[in-house]
């Protein structure tokens, strides 16, 4: 363990302050303080980004670490606090399960995620290979967030939360994506968030809420 | 063979608790009255109102038994016994060995029986009422703080405190991405444990918040001293063990005088710091609900074991 050289030391601590946060992503209340944190999670993700661009010298992590800032940290967080604003969200999440009961899953989530990263983790040469099971935990707790969520904009920030982890699981274990495929994604990704955005103008001006259950209800007729 | 200078460190290291725990509470006083826009008490305020009890005289309730007069003694000496035992200055304690981390949660579980007890011996609503909350803090904050011991144990191979504090303070500088989940699980703890604002308000005696004022609303005189200066150590013992875990450079190392005597104003510089922060994080936040608690504490139970796990993920096997 004292081999590790501290830029793996720093990927890994930054791996777990997203661990951190998408756990506090999960225990939180408002929907403001969601899109915050949510906003910091994508910073965090820019710092580990940066440190393997540092260390490993490819030019298009840099590009990758610029994309994440200027998107997850800043352009993504704004639209969303626009949205809240003009949809005039109920400050409150709504979750379907009790918040104790979430983060406990939560944690059984973890301890699943980090057994089945391991064997695959020990396949990869990369040095910071261990964050490869918190990247999947990341994504496995989005998803948790996305299915216990009432709220139309809470699984939107989820879905974001989800492609943050894998965007992890692929800086830290592969070193980077392909450039194609990292714009592909992150213009995939707004433009998923604008046309949700449109999304819930609709969904609330059909059902007066943003509750995504009146949608079970969908008929033809 | 104990050598003189680790006597003498010992002694000194209680002699100092003893002393600055009273001042580490009017300290914190002093900023939240400062934060909130009050005049602040005066900074030795807590050893005035010690003083002022030492010469009252004990008034006792009618149906009080011999364990509501034992009580005091026996939790300031938990107290001071836990003090003992924390590497505030030196790693070299005498007493170190007659407890390691493990048990001196039991120290603090045998203090907080002892003080529950006794409320309810007395029988009155409030006192019962108390012990009651006090008991269900103490049953959800226990297991994360050993959690959080376990983390730290993990790391250093041992749970004796001082081999702990020798670890971390003298090993080549790596980054513990657990350590920061155990500290933020312990800083939760050791507000519930601690009687602090998310959980317990130690400045109110509004009947429906209160937790430790409820159970010694009926001590008095030179009892209610001894409970007041206990839970003054009991924070000064928090506040150490907290620095011990995650700050501790700066502690003395054994067979080294000078370190002992440098080590004094870097405690007194951590402890002020640390009093300041609490008092920011008491001010900024509100107290929650008492069935809020359980969740507060779930959190941090939580937050250690994700500590725990992240230890086991990245930092064992990488």
């Amino acid at each position: 363990m004292n081999a590790t050289p501290l830029f793996a030391q720093l990927i890994n601590l930054f791996a777990a302050v997203i661990l951190l946060l998408s756990f506090s992503m999960l225990a939180q209340r408002r929907v403001i303080q969601l899109i915050n944190l949510f906003a910091l999670q994508g910073f965090t993700l820019f710092l580990s980004t940066l440190v393997v661009a540092v260390n490993t010298g490819q030019s298009h992590l840099y590009w990758s670490a610029g994309l994440t800032l200027a998107l997850k940290a800043m352009l993504l967080p704004w639209i969303l606090h626009r949205l809240v604003r003009q949809l005039q969200v109920k400050s409150e999440v709504e979750p379907l399960v009790n918040i104790p009961t979430t983060m406990l899953i939560g944690i059984v989530l973890v301890m699943i995620s980090f057994n089945v990263a391991l064997p695959i983790s020990q396949l990869s040469s990369a040095i910071a290979r261990g964050t490869l099971g918190i990247a999947l935990a990341v994504v496995m707790l989005a998803f948790l967030m996305m299915i216990t969520r009432r709220k139309a904009i809470t699984q939107v920030v989820g879905f974001l939360s989800m492609e943050n982890g894998l965007f992890l699981a692929a800086t830290s274990a592969t070193y980077g994506m392909p450039m194609v495929v990292e714009l592909g994604i992150a213009l995939d990704v707004l433009v998923g968030v604008i046309i949700l955005g449109v999304f819930f103008f609709q969904i609330r001006d059909q059902f007066d809420s943003l509750d995504i259950h009146h949608m079970e209800r969908l008929k033809d007729n | 063979m104990i050598s003189i200078a680790a006597l003498i460190g010992q002694v000194f290291a209680i002699v100092l608790a003893l002393a600055l725990a009273p001042l580490l509470t009017g300290w914190v006083n002093q900023w939240r009255a400062w934060l909130q826009n009050r005049s602040a008490p005066p900074l030795l305020q807590p050893y005035y109102t010690l003083h002022k009890l030492f010469h009252k005289d004990v008034v006792l309730a009618h149906g009080a038994s011999p364990l509501f007069r034992f009580a005091p003694f026996i939790m300031f000496g938990c107290m001071l016994l836990a003090c003992g035992i924390i590497p505030s200055l030196s790693t070299d304690l005498p007493f170190a060995p007659a407890a390691d981390a493990l048990a001196l949660v039991g120290v603090f579980g045998l203090a907080r029986l002892f003080i529950s007890l006794a409320a309810m011996d007395i029988g009155t609503s409030f006192g019962t009422l108390g012990a009651r909350r006090e008991m269900l803090v103490g049953f959800l904050a226990e297991p994360a703080l050993l959690i959080i011991i376990f983390t730290v144990a993990m790391i250093a191979n041992s749970t004796s405190l001082a081999t702990i504090v020798e670890t971390l303070a003298y090993r080549e500088f790596a980054i513990y991405p657990s350590l920061a989940f155990a500290g933020i699980a312990f800083t939760f703890v050791s507000f519930a444990e601690n009687a602090r604002v998310p959980v317990d308000n130690p400045a109110t005696h509004l009947e429906l918040t209160m937790i430790h004022e409820a159970m010694i609303l009926e001590y008095s005189g030179r009892h209610l001293a001894l409970i007041e200066w206990a839970a003054s150590l009991k924070l000064y013992a928090y506040s150490c063990l907290g620095i011990a875990l995650f700050f501790p450079w700066g502690i003395g190392e054994r067979d080294n005088f000078l370190a002992l005597v440098a080590a004094i104003p870097l405690l007194l510089l951590k402890l002020g710091i640390g009093g300041m922060l609490l008092a920011i994080i008491e001010t900024i936040n509100a107290k929650v609900r008492i069935f809020r608690v359980p969740e507060f504490l779930g959190t941090a139970f939580l937050l250690a074991v994700l500590g725990l796990l992240v230890r086991l993920l990245l930092e064992v096997r990488a």
